[in-house]
């Protein structure tokens, strides 16, 4: 390097403007050339599994064959509308909401609950974080094999306890009224204890004098929790609003061990709905359609929630 | 870590036992042995003798005369060492190549300046957000074009990259202080040296926290290795699992199933029990990002 310098930069300084800047940027190249090698081996597996991946649901979803063997045809936006129009992909969408909405107010609730209970570090209190945080160990198919048993009609854990002192003993499973919110319990079990920790580092965050201060002015615990403790947890909150949707959208496995979406689709959920069409059906320009509306809709409520966070803490 | 000690350090003095102190804390303790009954089950029923029937299989008191036939039933049903070998060799496949990928990328954005640095990092970025699951599909036909349908390595190659391992990394190396690189140039180490002898042995603490989110993730991860995987010999325990499930439950024999279950996930309980603090703490470190 401190030999090539110097004669670069002479001929450099001879030379018309126009080769000056070519030569500035190839002498930046070459200064960047190591960190470039080093860069190279994620960038190749990134280039194909995500940006490549990326490239791939865009061009798949405008192309469609009539059969599984017939040629590729160009179709627009052709996947976009059958799609739209299919109602199990539109059954499927509006399951996941219920899915998203109705295991991330109970997750992240009482995972809040677990952190406020469990914000004093003792033996007690760190074995009861460990049992909360069990399930999110598991793998969610061994998730779904114990729920097998639990949910099982006239026999399982649920009936023989539960289910006596109702007046029918339900389907959980079975029911299509009912198989969603069966399944939405196994996901309230699994993540409740995740999203705790993210609670229990937040807690750190929360000033002492302040808590102190207001406690020496008689707010009650409520109060505290309302003006104090919550306000700190906001950042928290929204991380874990994200985190929870990105769950509701990519955990799945449970439907695939215990309902395969049914009965008639009402434990359908978009990525089931995607691996369908494109395993099952072989139809890969509608899941690719599918992947496509999906991400979109992630990737945009992602970026809203970061610009969310930008602003307030821009506003601090 | 700091992160351990932060999760580990009280809160606040007076964020101890907040709203409605004792019944919040009592509601926990039973919500905590709520959370257990799953597990509780599954051991109860792993050494339940099948003579004790159907309407048994659900009490949760213990059996008197308990038996470990349905370990050795689900033993030979499933072929549980093979699946647990598939996902060693999976897990330990990616986490090796990762090392390797996330130490050098990492290294790169923490001590050096090159042109683009800034695109390149939005690059990375843009792992976090796209949702690997979601590619699924089109990562399928790569696989299978690649050639790799069907084997451990497909089913590892999507994960040899991590934006979220790179930025760990980067924030370790940040924090080693420049007059150890600085000795070490003036001594003639070349740059693999320096990352190989100062940069790596000092965060050590980032690279075991990765390894833990890491494997844990692809010790549970299902759909993927379900779509590229079709030889039985070469499913990893999740998909094995599920077979495994699907089998047991025609004949309703749910002891069996209890132990089967109970071989797939006492591996990773079992770390988690010796080493809980490091597991919470990753964790944490794998939401903070």
């Amino acid at each position: 390097m401190s030999l090539a310098e110097p004669a670069a930069l002479s001929v450099a300084a001879s030379a018309p403007p126009r080769l000056h800047l070519a030569r500035r940027f190839i002498a930046r190249f070459k200064a960047s050339l190591p960190a470039y090698l080093l860069l190279l081996p994620s960038l190749v597996f990134l280039a194909l599994f995500t940006y490549g991946a990326m490239g791939r649901v865009l061009i798949d979803a405008l192309y469609q064959r009539a059969t599984p063997k017939a040629p590729l045809r160009f179709v627009g936006l052709d996947n976009i509308r059958a799609v739209l129009a299919d109602p199990a992909f539109t059954g499927a969408v509006i399951n996941n909401l219920i899915y998203a909405v109705g295991t991330a107010i109970p997750s992240i609730g009482l995972a809040l609950l677990f952190a406020l209970a469990l914000a004093r570090t003792n033996a007690v209190t760190s074995a009861l974080r460990a049992a909360l945080f069990l399930p999110v160990l598991i793998p969610m198919v061994a998730a779904s094999a114990l729920f097998l048993f639990i949910f099982l009609p006239n026999v399982g854990l649920l009936d023989h306890y539960i289910g006596r002192l109702l007046p029918v003993l339900p389907n959980w499973l079975g029911d299509p009224d009912i198989a969603l919110y069966a399944i939405m319990i196994i996901t309230v079990w699994k993540n409740a204890g995740y999203y705790m920790l993210f609670f229990l580092a937040g807690l750190q965050a929360v000033p002492e004098d302040v808590m102190e201060a207001a406690h020496l002015d008689g707010a009650g615990p409520f109060m505290r929790l309302r003006y104090i403790i919550l306000p700190e947890l906001k950042p928290t909150f929204l991380f874990v609003i994200v985190i929870a949707t990105l769950n509701a959208v990519t955990q799945v496995d449970h439907v695939f061990v215990l309902t395969q979406g049914g009965p008639s689709n009402s434990t359908n959920l978009v990525l089931f709905y995607i691996y369908q069409q494109a395993v099952e059906h072989f139809d890969v320009g509608k899941a690719s359609a599918a992947t496509l509306l999906t991400l979109a809709a992630l990737m945009g409520l992602t970026a809203l929630s970061f610009r969310t966070m930008a602003d307030r803490e821009g506003g601090a | 870590m700091k992160l351990i000690d932060r999760l580990y350090k009280d809160a606040p003095l007076a964020t101890r036992n907040e709203i409605t102190p004792k019944l919040g804390f009592l509601l926990t303790i039973l919500l905590a042995f709520a959370w257990l009954i799953p597990f509780l089950w599954m051991g109860v029923a792993t050494l339940r003798p099948a003579s004790d029937g159907i309407n048994l299989m659900a009490e949760l008191m213990p059996s008197l005369k308990p038996t470990l036939d349905n370990v050795r039933d689900a033993w030979e049903i499933g072929d549980f060492p093979r699946y647990l070998l598939n996902t060693t060799i999976i897990c330990t496949g990616i986490l090796l190549v990762q090392f390797v990928t996330i130490t050098l990328a990492g290294f790169a954005f923490a001590r050096l300046d090159f042109a683009g640095k800034t695109l390149i990092f939005y690059l990375f970025l843009m792992q976090l957000m796209l949702v690997p699951v979601l590619l699924i599909v089109p990562n399928l036909s790569l696989v299978a074009q690649l050639g790799l349908y069907d084997t451990l390595a497909g089913v590892m190659m999507p994960f040899f990259a991590s934006a979220f391992g790179t930025f760990l990394m980067r924030q370790a190396f940040e924090a080693i202080p420049t007059e150890l690189e600085d000795a070490a140039l003036i001594d003639g180490a070349s740059l693999i040296q320096r990352i190989r002898h100062i940069y790596v042995p000092l965060s050590l603490p980032s690279f075991s926290a990765f390894a833990i989110i890491s494997v844990t993730s692809h010790w549970n991860d299902f759909l993927w290795p379900l779509m590229v995987i079709n030889s039985p010999d070469k499913r990893p325990l999740t998909v094995g699992l599920s077979v495994f499930t699907k089998t047991a439950e025609g004949t309703q024999d749910w002891g069996t199933i209890a132990a089967g279950t109970l071989m797939v996930i006492a591996p990773l309980l079992i770390t988690f029990l010796i080493f809980q603090k490091r597991f919470i703490s990753s964790f944490v470190t794998s939401g903070i990002k």
